[in-house]
């Protein structure tokens, strides 16, 4: 139960932070291009790059926006076109279950050991 | 006997994780994004090459044959090159080929077709790129193969060469 | 030619010594003196000395342009300035490995000559496993990476070295972080010694923490030096990508910064003596582990070397079998020592490293998880994805916070048991810095509960440490070193919400107002050098406080192979960085510029240093003790 209970505190947790943990933007157009990989570079997201294919998707990501599209929905439609590995974070889905939630487990895991040695 | 199940279980692990590296291994490479065979044939509306007039993505992929979609551009240097085996392919019967003018300069692109030869069925205009990122592209030259099922079967990246033509002439038999 | 000739016997006859001196080691080992075989010695000697040898010999090559030498010719060129043809010589896989052996041999070498006080058959066991990783490289050099292949008919020029890789912090990167990354192979070797000598205990921890320091020293300073080039060179303003390459040398310095802290509670008392043998372990590993993955191709990345499955196989294989052994070694010959626990007080310095370790160990986890699930996503379903900086970030930003406070208060317990006798002094502070920190957060566009709570508690821990200066009974190394951390905690989160950026395109002659001042692009200037041609733009950037920045961005044109880089001109001072790049836009007489006003760059920088520093301090005081 205790063990339950420490799990969803830390997921709270992780959820506040989340909610904002965008290294400051100034606007959504920066915090998305920095979160596709550029296709044609080795590791650099478009936003640092200025290969031709960053300054096209460059452009269509601010199309987008201007049309309304959601950060989201962008994503999607990249993904779509591309695999998921044209997105640096990597979204929650039965694919990633595991990767997001196993340090957390560890953490956890990790913090019954000590209190175990501490008892 | 509590240590031994511990040890049982990291060696299992251990085991799992030696198979996996080593499968990583043979089957890495550079990343070339998956193929998804099932991609169907992107819905769009562009603007030919010639008549500037809107044309559908329906209207031109409407006959019972095979498609091949080439990307190029005159200042692209591999396309020169593979434009020879545009130009033969353009003889089969069995298909057509749309190309799609990337980023280009109008006058630049129709020197370029004026001196290399028109293989191209129809050509469509993609001025900004975002109809090359339709089709998944990230380059020019790419080449598309589209079967009659208007699926995507097959995605060269680069010039074609011979040893490629021999495979798309296999394909569109 | 005759150099490379000599290199490849050398390395010959260096693993003859391998062989040569484990055989003198296993002898002695059973023998009944007391004293160790001064053969030994001098065996430990001649395999250095012939490895240096060999190295010499590539650098020779390497200088001398002698293209009958395939890696040289791989990775040289005539044109190349004398540094960067000697800075060549590791910065690719042959000769990166012989670095690895330089530093292998150069460290068992020096553990025999140093440890003279410490039992026989502990210092010869440790030789011995030393050993086995020795002869492990040994082979994987001469059978899969021989520096020394004839290349005929011998080409007249080089291909050249990726003229990003020709930087001053490039060059001197591998061996700074090779001495710490490969000289964790001697905790290793030492710790699997003393496992089957008995002989964890608080003198052999005295002993191994020098060795601990060294390594993680180098490590820290390698890691600067590597992001300090991302930064100056890479030309994004960015010094830390999450990239595969960045974290493998991430994930050993977690480990070893866990096992120093562990250290110093098994120097003063019996404990934790399991779980410092299995970091010891596990800090190598990881290092073999980055080794492999970074060199095999399995994974993709800015700086992976060799794509060659074939040595990945071998150094798979060695990989696994060194940690089957060392997983043997420690199940069948460690004895758990009796339970000391019922001395383990809650409000202790022990419990704080505890806390230490067991966060040393999420982040490890995040790390370690985040770079290789791709592989394993992959293989087992074949579908790729990315984990980037957003993944890292999410993880570890909010754990930070718990982390910095329980530094604070792990400074200031003491051993076994204590209290906080000044609690309303660390109220206060708190107070103080949870205040300044919304202060200074609410100018900015970001969320300001996050970054208040983290900049705060990162001041708390920069006013406690600050503090501890002025109190006589401190601990110099660890006041220094925390204090290092939390200003490069604080220089880091400063920096990402005081940090502007402009991006436009400019011809030469115009005008750019943008909401910070103007830019006046002035001019083109045309530079010839010895391996490459440039054009510098030459930039007056005015801010709103009227101070004048002249910058000179460069794209340059190298010879061989023909890349286009883009230089950055980067001004630091003190208090911020500006940093500016220039791109050209297709098919016109456009620039694409992106300026960055970077404040507290150089702390970062500092802070690491300063990380070091304790670390030398201890070190110092370690050798002193004597």
């Amino acid at each position: 139960m205790r063990i339950l209970k420490t799990f969803l505190l830390v997921v709270l947790f992780i959820n506040i932070a989340n909610a904002n943990t965008d290294i400051k933007d100034k606007n959504l157009n920066n915090k998305i291009l920095k979160n596709i990989r550029c296709l044609v570079c080795q590791g650099q997201s478009v936003y640092d790059s200025e290969s031709e294919f960053s300054s096209t998707i460059k452009l269509l990501v601010k199309k987008k926006i201007n049309e309304g599209k959601s950060e989201k929905q962008i994503y999607e439609f990249l993904r779509k076109r591309y695999g998921d590995w044209v997105i640096f974070e990597p979204e929650l889905n039965k694919n990633t279950y595991i990767l997001w939630i196993l340090p957390l487990l560890l953490f956890l895991l990790g913090g019954a050991i000590i209190r175990k040695k501490l008892k | 006997m509590k240590n031994k199940i511990y040890l049982s279980v990291i060696i299992i692990f251990l085991i799992f994780c030696f198979v996996i590296f080593y499968n990583g291994l043979n089957s890495s490479n550079i990343y070339t994004p998956k193929i998804n065979t099932k991609q169907k044939l992107p819905i769009f509306e562009a603007k030919d090459f010639y008549s500037n007039k809107s044309i559908s993505s329906e209207e031109l992929f409407k006959e019972d044959i095979f498609y091949i979609v080439n990307i190029w551009a005159s200042w692209c240097v591999p396309c020169r090159k593979e434009h020879k085996f545009l130009m033969e392919l353009s003889k089969s019967e069995n298909v057509k080929i749309i190309g799609l003018n990337y980023k280009d300069n109008l006058n630049n692109a129709k020197k370029f077709i004026n001196e290399l030869g028109n293989p191209y069925s129809k050509n469509l205009t993609d001025k900004n790129g975002f109809l090359s990122i339709e089709f998944g592209a990230y380059g020019v030259p790419e080449t598309f193969i589209i079967n009659k099922n208007k699926t995507i079967v097959k995605k060269f990246i680069g010039p074609i060469n011979k040893k490629t033509l021999n495979q798309i002439i296999q394909i569109i038999k | 030619m005759l150099a490379s000739q000599i290199g490849y016997y050398s390395l010959i006859l260096g693993l003859i010594f391998s062989f040569t001196l484990s055989f003198f080691a296993t002898k002695d080992l059973t023998s009944p003196s007391k004293k160790i075989d001064q053969n030994i010695i001098v065996l430990s000697f001649l395999q250095f000395f012939f490895v240096v040898v060999s190295f010499l010999c590539l650098i020779f090559s390497f200088v001398n342009s002698d293209f009958s030498n395939e890696t040289v010719f791989n990775n040289s060129h005539t044109t190349k300035p004398l540094f960067y043809k000697i800075s060549g010589t590791w910065g690719n896989h042959e000769g990166s490995l012989l670095l690895w052996l330089l530093v292998l041999t150069l460290f068992i070498f020096l553990f025999i000559i140093k440890s003279i006080n410490q039992p026989k058959k502990y210092r010869i066991s440790t030789l011995l496993f030393q050993q086995i990783i020795i002869i492990g490289f040994f082979l994987f050099v001469l059978v899969t990476s021989n520096p020394f292949i004839y290349v005929f008919p011998v080409p007249n020029e080089g291909l050249g070295l990726n003229p990003i890789l020709q930087d001053p912090a490039l060059a001197i990167h591998p061996p700074i972080l090779y001495l710490g990354y490969v000289g964790s192979s001697i905790i290793f070797s030492a710790a699997l010694a003393a496992v089957i000598q008995n002989y964890i205990n608080s003198e052999w921890a005295k002993h191994i923490k020098k060795w601990v320091l060294i390594s993680w020293i180098f490590l820290s300073i390698g890691i600067m030096l590597g992001s300090i080039w991302a930064y100056y060179e890479l030309g994004w303003g960015g010094f830390w990508f999450w990239d595969p390459v960045e974290n493998v040398s991430l994930m050993p310095w977690l480990t070893l910064t866990a096992l120093l802290h562990c250290i110093l509670v098994l120097e003063r008392r019996l404990l934790l003596t399991s779980w410092v043998v299995i970091l010891s372990i596990a800090s190598f590993t990881l290092s073999m582990c980055g080794t492999f993955l970074v060199r095999s191709g399995i994974l993709n990345s800015v700086h992976t070397f060799a794509n060659d499955p074939a040595r990945g196989i071998f150094i798979l294989i060695f990989l696994f079998i060194l940690i089957f052994l060392s997983l043997g070694i420690f199940f069948i010959f460690h004895k758990e020592q009796y339970k000391d626990n019922k001395n383990f007080f809650w409000l202790s310095k022990e419990t704080s490293i505890l806390l230490n370790n067991w966060f040393m160990m999420y982040f490890l986890s995040v790390v370690l998880i985040g770079t290789v699930y791709p592989i394993f996503l992959d293989v087992i379903s074949s579908d790729k994805i990315s984990v980037g900086p957003p993944f890292y970030h999410k993880l570890i930003i909010p754990f930070l916070v718990p982390f910095l406070i329980f530094m604070v208060f792990g400074s200031i317990l003491k051993w076994i048991k204590s209290e906080i006798s000044n609690k309303n002094l660390l109220i206060i502070f708190f107070t103080i810095s949870i205040t300044i920190s919304f202060l200074v957060t609410k100018n900015f566009q970001v969320d300001l509960f996050l970054y208040t709570i983290l900049i705060g508690t990162s001041l708390f821990l920069f006013f406690t440490t600050t503090v501890e200066f002025f109190n006589r009974k401190k601990i110099l190394s660890q006041t220094v070193a925390h204090f290092g951390f939390s200003l490069f905690i604080l220089s880091i989160l400063l920096n990402s919400i005081t940090s502007s950026e402009v991006s436009t395109n400019m011809k030469v002659g115009e005008r750019y107002n943008y909401e910070g001042g103007e830019i006046f692009f002035k001019k083109i200037e045309e530079k010839k050098e010895k391996n490459f041609n440039s054009i510098v733009g030459h930039f007056k950037i005015t801010d709103n406080r009227g101070d004048i920045f002249n910058l000179k961005p460069e794209l340059r044109v190298y010879n061989q192979p023909i890349i286009i880089t883009s230089e950055a001109d980067i001004k630091t001072t003190l208090l911020k960085d500006n940093f500016l790049v220039m791109n050209t836009v297709k098919g016109n007489e456009y620039f694409n510029i992106r300026y960055q006003v970077k404040p507290f760059m150089l702390w970062i920088w500092i802070s690491v240093l300063l990380i070091s520093l304790g670390g030398m301090i201890s070190f110092l005081r370690a050798k002193n003790e004597k």
